[in-house]
């Protein structure tokens, strides 16, 4: 297999930068969307999703043999649906406000693409090692993302970042950065620049 | 092993596989998320009746009553959920009342998803620096014997059941009002009628 000759380090690297799931292939844009109002929110989902697709990846890359190619997508479904599952009920027990406040789209990770896009493009062809790896970029790569998304939008939009004041308190916040426009404006802009950069390294 | 006999193994598999961590799952986590609730539910009712010390659940009629009562054991007041839709989202309110449910506590906005910064107000106003909750606490020791009402641009009389509506989203205003008015209404009679 030709995967097999790129390096390990490659494989995890890939998913912060060169594949990075929303900047570059523009994948899970919906949560994306909807919970990055604040740092805390951003990054709760992101670690849920991190959660959900090494897990998935790590049983889908082990038993990828015995899949048979049928039923695969019903396969890897039930599996990830799962591990959404088990992130959702940690959340909900132990912290109920993180839980409240991301909603229902803890539960909709089940159809986030970039989990299912990682075990039909990669986890079902590669071994555990590189699977895992690959995962954890990916994941990393949409925290960061989130993070940076949602701590633009709360300190514009709010004055605060993780809860903290840190604008001065006669800052007149931007409603329209936490509102459901703003957050399309961000994300439009983050893309535009993250292209632009690429075009200059690549240069 | 025939291919559609693999296929049902393999689906089979899948699905035990995946009911047994969730099995074993909801045994750590259901006790805890039910204490979750059970918490915010009585630290809500602790809120609006102040000086709860303990509670008695009374269901009546499908309409649940908590009645709290203070350390000498005597009844202070009652509360009760008020449900309904407000601008853009369903409203829980939890409503703090005296026994004769002619005078409300205090009120506590359980559920909303109002637009963020104007109908969110209902439960936190960012805005105003020196009281963030001032809409909820227009609420306090409001009469009620008479239907609640909201005014616009001017001082509303709390002694003729008057609230300030909240500028920018008088819709969300409004839905609390009617809420709370309708939810009143009906549990007067019920609850008047079986509690001696």
């Amino acid at each position: 297999m030709v995967k097999a000759k790129t390096p390990l380090y490659r494989e995890f690297t890939k998913g912060l930068w060169r594949e990075n799931p929303i900047l570059r292939m523009v994948l899970g844009t919906c949560p994306t969307l909807a919970v990055t109002t604040t740092a805390i929110n951003g990054i709760s989902m992101g670690l849920a999703v991190l959660f959900t697709l090494v897990m998935s990846s790590l049983i889908i890359s082990l038993v990828r043999k015995q899949i048979p190619n049928e039923v695969r997508i019903a396969t890897f479904i039930v599996i990830i649906a799962t591990f959404v599952t088990v992130a959702d009920r940690t959340i909900a027990a132990f912290w109920p406000a993180v839980s409240k406040s991301l909603g229902p789209f803890v539960p909709l990770i089940v159809v986030n693409c970039i989990v299912l896009a990682r075990q039909e493009a990669f986890a079902s062809k590669n071994p555990v090692g590189r699977s895992v790896l690959d995962a954890l970029g990916m994941s990393v790569g949409f925290t960061l993302v989130l993070l940076i998304l949602a701590s633009i939008r709360e300190i514009i939009g709010s004055g605060t970042w993780f809860g903290m004041q840190i604008m001065p308190p006669t800052y007149t916040s931007w409603m329209v950065m936490v509102l459901p426009p703003g957050a399309f404006l961000m994300l439009g802009m983050l893309i535009a620049f993250s292209n632009w950069l690429n075009a200059k390294l690549e240069k | 092993m025939s291919k559609s006999l693999r296929l049902i193994v393999v689906l089979t598999f899948t699905a035990l596989f995946s009911g047994a961590v969730l099995s074993v799952l909801n045994i750590y986590t259901a006790p805890r998320i039910e204490l979750n609730q059970n918490q915010t539910l009585s630290d809500a009712i602790g809120q609006v009746l102040p000086g709860e010390k303990a509670c008695d659940v009374k269901v009546i009629d499908g309409v649940t009553f908590y009645i709290g009562r203070d350390e000498k054991n005597q009844p202070i007041g009652v509360a009760f959920l008020a449900e309904g839709d407000g601008f853009q989202s369903r409203l829980k309110i939890l409503v703090g009342m005296d026994m004769a449910l002619t005078r409300i506590l205090k009120i506590k906005i359980l559920q909303q998803a109002e637009t963020p910064g104007l109908g969110t107000k209902i439960e936190n106003d960012p805005t105003n620096k020196t009281d963030a909750a001032w809409f909820t606490n227009q609420f306090n020791d409001l009469p009620v014997a008479k239907a609640i009402s909201y005014v616009k641009n001017q001082k509303p009389v709390a002694a003729e059941s008057q609230i300030q509506a909240i500028t920018g989203a008088t819709i969300s205003s409004k839905s609390v009002v009617e809420i709370i008015n309708a939810a009143i209404a009906k549990n007067r009679e019920l609850f008047l009628k079986k509690v001696k």
